[in-house]
């Protein structure tokens, strides 16, 4: 039930964020989504890519530092209080969220949230008991 | 325990009065026996007669690393070959090894010097010392193994490498005090972890006495804690002797009391080759005043340290010299501070996070110098979370104001963009326009 995030460690400067795209456009890689944190010195690209594999190689042999984390994918209706429900849960369980970041789907049928949460298992257990969709990996990259 | 009581809590003024004729003795002497020494007094216009004082000492020229490779081999021995029952060398990594001589009786001093630092640490006759200083051209682990004998202690000569067997051995034997450098033991603690062998649970060891390479505070806390053993600090070096010139007392574990009825220590500002008051930092510089073989006037050891003359708890008169943070090759001078690429390495050294490629960079923004030290990450720890990175970079400014007395800003830089050149890498950017 986990989906596999490729993070890029980038230094803060002109044009390095157009190299990691350029790169996997040219590997035919298509993005998913993706998340820029950025601090004054340097950032952190998460991106959920068709192909984890291939783009973590390609990545990797351009000279980029290359991470793979393991992250959760809800989904969450389009409406309001969809996220707080799911939040709810979390807090109830006293579960800490390091971060987290969205991406509506083409069909819209709803919201795909992924979670970076350190205690991933318990929880996938506890969103699956509480009736929330957790989405597995080859299903997110296929969306 | 104090090995020799006599001399190692001595009044000052009666050290002080035997260092002056030693040194007296031995100006006179390589004066007369070695031409390197005669031909350097000469130019500088001193003569042997005009060491009136300790205070005269500075008067003296100082020797080199590389006036010792400029009489390789044996140029600077002071007695005939005859008399030179054994010969050790350092290894050289940028030029030619440095070769020393031993007399009968500067072998019997080093001895003498090792079983004082033994004793220092808490050893005794009825301890096993694993030693794992290696064993050769090195002077680790011949000059603990003599020490170690003329204790009466046991020793179990395994030197370095192999060092599962080593485990098995500790083991096994059950040695009570471990003797490498402060890295190795933290090696073999991890090689322990795979093998199922606990420090603390299975095997004896109970002092570690480290020494070889520059260690911090840090990495004392971190060896004290999984090794769980006390751990102090050895200095030496095989220009002036080998392991055995100062060593820390296991009661204070507070600067490591320097042999000073042998060496005369003295700190300079590497600079100007000024000497410095107690409690400065600087240069260490070391005159033997009772070798034989090969005796060292005024050398330049390249480490940086500071010397320390308040009395120590331990009931030890001799001075103590500040742990070695570094090395004085490549100094800068950033706020009025001496600073060595080389702490800054052993500070990064310490994070494995990081990988050894850094630059300094120093500027002055509104008459006020600046430092910043970019690092490259690692893959292999690679975290994706902002948080764990930036407190990965304070962690490391943290543990560099500790070092150097300085605050800088640390930056995290992506792998392979530091330049690397072929031969001394490029460490330092000065953009200061003075």
């Amino acid at each position: 039930m986990k989906v596999i995030q490729i993070s890029i460690f980038l230094e803060n400067r002109a044009g390095r964020l157009a190299e990691v795209t350029k790169t996997l456009a040219s590997a035919n890689i298509n993005i998913r989504a993706l998340s820029l944190a950025d601090t004054s010195d340097f950032g952190i690209l998460r991106l959920i890519v068709d192909d984890t594999e291939k783009a973590f190689k390609v990545l990797r042999e351009n000279g980029f530092t290359v991470g793979k984390t393991e992250v959760i994918a809800v989904e969450v209706p389009d409406r309001p209080g969809g996220l707080a429900a799911i939040m709810d849960i979390l807090a109830k369980e006293n579960i800490n969220v390091e971060y987290m970041y969205a991406f509506v789907q083409q069909s819209g049928k709803g919201a795909v949230i992924l979670f970076r949460i350190n205690e991933l298992d318990r929880a996938i257990d506890v969103l699956t008991k509480n009736g929330v969709a957790v989405l597995p990996g080859e299903k997110v990259y296929k969306l | 325990m104090i090995y020799n009581d006599e001399y190692e809590t001595m009044p000052r003024e009666a050290l002080e009065a035997i260092q002056l004729r030693r040194l007296q003795q031995t100006v006179e002497r390589v004066y007369n026996t070695v031409p390197f020494y005669r031909k350097k007094f000469d130019e500088a216009g001193v003569r042997p007669e005009d060491i009136k004082s300790l205070d005269d000492l500075k008067r003296l020229p100082f020797t080199t690393k590389q006036d010792l490779r400029d009489n390789y081999p044996f140029g600077l021995f002071a007695v005939p070959m005859s008399q030179i029952v054994r010969i050790h060398a350092s290894s050289g990594t940028t030029g030619k090894p440095t070769v020393v001589g031993y007399t009968r009786r500067d072998i019997k001093t080093w001895s003498e010097l090792m079983a004082r630092a033994l004793a220092a640490a808490g050893v005794s006759q009825n301890d096993i010392i694993h030693n794992a200083y290696g064993y050769g051209l090195f002077t680790g682990g011949l000059g603990v193994h003599y020490g170690a004998e003329t204790l009466g202690a046991s020793v179990i000569p395994v030197s370095g490498g192999n060092t599962k067997r080593q485990i098995t051995i500790m083991k096994d034997f059950r040695p009570t005090v471990l003797t490498c450098t402060p890295s190795y033991s933290l090696h073999l603690w991890e090689v322990a972890q795979e093998m199922g062998v606990d420090f603390k649970r299975d095997l004896a060891i109970r002092v570690g006495i480290f020494g070889a390479e520059p260690w911090s505070e840090r990495m004392r806390q971190e060896i004290e804690d999984k090794l769980g053993i006390d751990a102090i600090d050895i200095y030496g070096l095989s220009e002036v002797l080998g392991p055995g010139v100062a060593v820390e007392c296991i009661e204070a574990k507070d600067g490591l009391h320097i042999f000073e009825d042998h060496f005369i220590p003295e700190i300079i500002d590497p600079e100007t080759g000024e000497v410095l008051p107690y409690g400065e930092t600087g240069e260490l510089v070391l005159t033997t005043i009772t070798k034989e073989g090969i005796p060292l006037i005024r050398y330049r050891t390249r480490d940086i340290s500071a010397l320390y003359k308040e009395p120590c708890k331990c009931g030890r008169t001799m001075v103590r010299m500040a742990r070695v943070t570094g090395r004085t090759d490549d100094m800068l001078i950033v706020r009025g501070v001496n600073v060595f690429p080389s702490q800054i390495e052993s500070v990064l050294m310490q994070h494995e996070e990081v990988a050894p490629h850094y630059v300094i960079i120093v500027d002055r923004q509104k008459a006020l110098d600046v430092l910043e030290v970019q690092v490259e990450v690692t893959e292999r720890l690679f975290s994706d979370e902002v948080r764990k990175l930036q407190e990965l970079e304070r962690r490391i400014e943290k543990d560099i104001k500790e070092t150097l007395g300085i605050s800088c800003k640390v930056k995290l830089v992506e792998p392979k963009t530091i330049e690397r050149s072929m031969g001394k890498a490029k460490r330092v950017i000065d953009k200061r326009q003075i």
